[in-house]
């Protein structure tokens, strides 16, 4: 099949995990994973921690290399040895510049601008014109409501404003998916709104495939199309947020869900 | 009188032959430098890279230059190699023994500033998709600088200073210089007083250079324009 199918969006689904196993050392951190998700899905992963929720992102994103299975985006196979640098010149995988990602830290580059920080990567990655890259800037902080805030520098914000730039840093890469990694879990409370906010708008905005790690049940419940329970690296229950968060008929789930409220 | 002609002309003749030395001297400091910025780059990304036989090479370059007195090194370079029909330049020994020496130090100073990068980083890097070439220039390097420029600096004087031992490999350098005149003119207090002056002279500016460097690349921490 040629590179350019694999772009276009097709009935199959868009990513597929195959009996993935990850171990770090000894430890078994995603157990045998299947998984499959249509293009367009938005995804809510739920569960204890340790149960291996993020590895399943950075999988997905190629930041893990995994010892066993199969894992495929958009049509393109994520090779089992991933995680290193790939050299300039040197083959790609095909499945870069499809996948963005936003982390718990949010991981900003302290040294540039909030505008630098969001046109860096289409400039230098993606070689756009200047004039195409500062246009990009203009739209995605503008999405964020950060507009203004464009010559700061990373230390002079918020952590929910740092969370917003690293939201439009991602989406100015145009991913076909975007993965969320408990991207309010290091924010003050007040804080946690505006982030929520922001992907809340671009999950009703955009057709693109949403994966998000979180601990927030009501957001899951409110933006999910499908909601998955883990426990030690394996899913657990799979289904709709109402079959998953409001009357789970998994012991294990409920459990979780009683001690999450409590908090 | 106080300024005769043979006084003026004395004057005039230690000048230029101080002069002469420290030019040789600033000429061996730039090239060593050139060599420790490179090598020290190139060891310390060795043993930051992913291949068990590069770490170790960098490792047994710096411990063993680490251990060895730049003055043997340079006696070695000059005196031994030529035994087994390699002849270097007194020029070209000074500036590799100096260089290697001092790299063996940069090297650590750079490794440790580059590892000092959040780990965070490493992953919006290949978050975005960047290569590692573009990632180090754009990224890792600007903030690693910071780090690495105030010990960088001191090494720097240092070496400059240190440069004095290429005298003993028959270069005529600034001590070299100041050691010919005392021979021929005697003077001790005087010439070392002048030969002392001189090298705090070439010093004093290269601190203030780095130092202005410093304030170049550290801007985004202090969230002004540069």
């Amino acid at each position: 099949m040629s590179d350019l199918a694999h772009a276009l969006p097709g009935p199959s689904p868009q990513i597929i995990l195959k009996q993935v196993v990850k171990n770090f050392g000894a430890t078994r951190v995603i157990d045998h994973l299947d998984l499959s998700i249509p293009a367009g899905q938005k995804v809510a992963l739920i569960g204890p921690s340790g149960s291996g929720k993020s590895t399943v992102l950075r999988l997905i994103k190629g930041l893990e290399a995994y010892q066993h299975g199969s894992i495929e985006v958009a049509g393109a196979p994520v090779p089992a040895k991933s995680g290193g640098w790939h050299w300039p010149g040197a083959k790609k995988p095909p499945v870069v510049h499809r996948v963005g990602m936003v982390f718990q830290q949010f991981n900003l580059f302290p040294h540039l601008t909030v505008q630098e920080n969001v046109t860096e990567a289409p400039l230098q990655v993606l070689r756009l014109s200047r004039e195409e890259a500062l246009e990009r800037a203009h739209q995605y902080l503008g999405l964020v409501g950060l507009s203004h805030k464009a010559d700061a520098y990373p230390a002079q914000l918020s952590g929910g404003q740092q969370q917003r730039v690293a939201i439009a840093r991602a989406l100015a890469m145009r991913p076909q998916v975007m993965l969320f990694d408990e991207v309010t879990s290091a924010l003050d409370p007040e804080l946690v709104g505006e982030v929520l906010a922001v992907i809340r708008a671009i999950a009703h905005e955009q057709q693109m495939t949403m994966l998000l790690v979180t601990h927030e049940m009501k957001f899951a419940q409110d933006i999910a199309d499908r909601v998955l329970f883990m426990e030690a690296g394996r899913i657990v229950a799979d289904g709709s947020p109402t079959e998953v968060l409001v009357d789970p008929d998994n012991e294990r789930t409920r459990r979780f869900l009683n001690l999450v409220e409590q908090r | 009188m106080l300024f005769d002609a043979s006084t003026l002309d004395t004057a005039r003749f230690i000048a230029r032959q101080l002069a002469n030395g420290a030019l040789v001297t600033l000429e061996i400091t730039f090239f060593a430098q050139v060599v420790v910025v490179v090598m020290s780059f190139v060891i310390a990304l060795m043993r930051l890279s992913p291949w068990r036989a590069l770490r170790w090479i960098a490792t047994v370059y710096v411990e063993i230059l680490r251990g060895i007195s730049a003055l043997v090194l340079l006696f070695y370079l000059f005196f031994i190699l030529p035994l087994f029909g390699i002849t270097l330049a007194p020029m070209t020994t000074g500036i590799l023994g100096l260089g290697l020496t001092f790299s063996a130090y940069g090297s650590e100073i750079v490794r440790s500033a580059l590892s000092n990068v959040a780990r965070g980083q490493r992953d919006a890097i290949k978050a975005l998709d960047f290569d590692a070439i573009t990632a180090f220039r754009r990224i890792i390097l600007p903030q690693a600088l910071p780090f690495m420029l105030p010990p960088m600096g001191n090494q720097l004087v240092e070496l400059l200073k240190t440069t004095s031992l290429v005298s003993l490999i028959t270069l005529s350098d600034l001590t070299f210089s100041g050691g010919q005149l005392i021979t021929t003119l005697g003077q001790q207090t005087l010439i070392w007083s002048i030969v002392l002056v001189c090298y705090f002279v070439m010093a004093w500016p290269l601190s203030w250079l780095v130092k202005r460097y410093e304030r170049r690349v550290t801007h985004w921490r202090r969230g002004v324009a540069p």
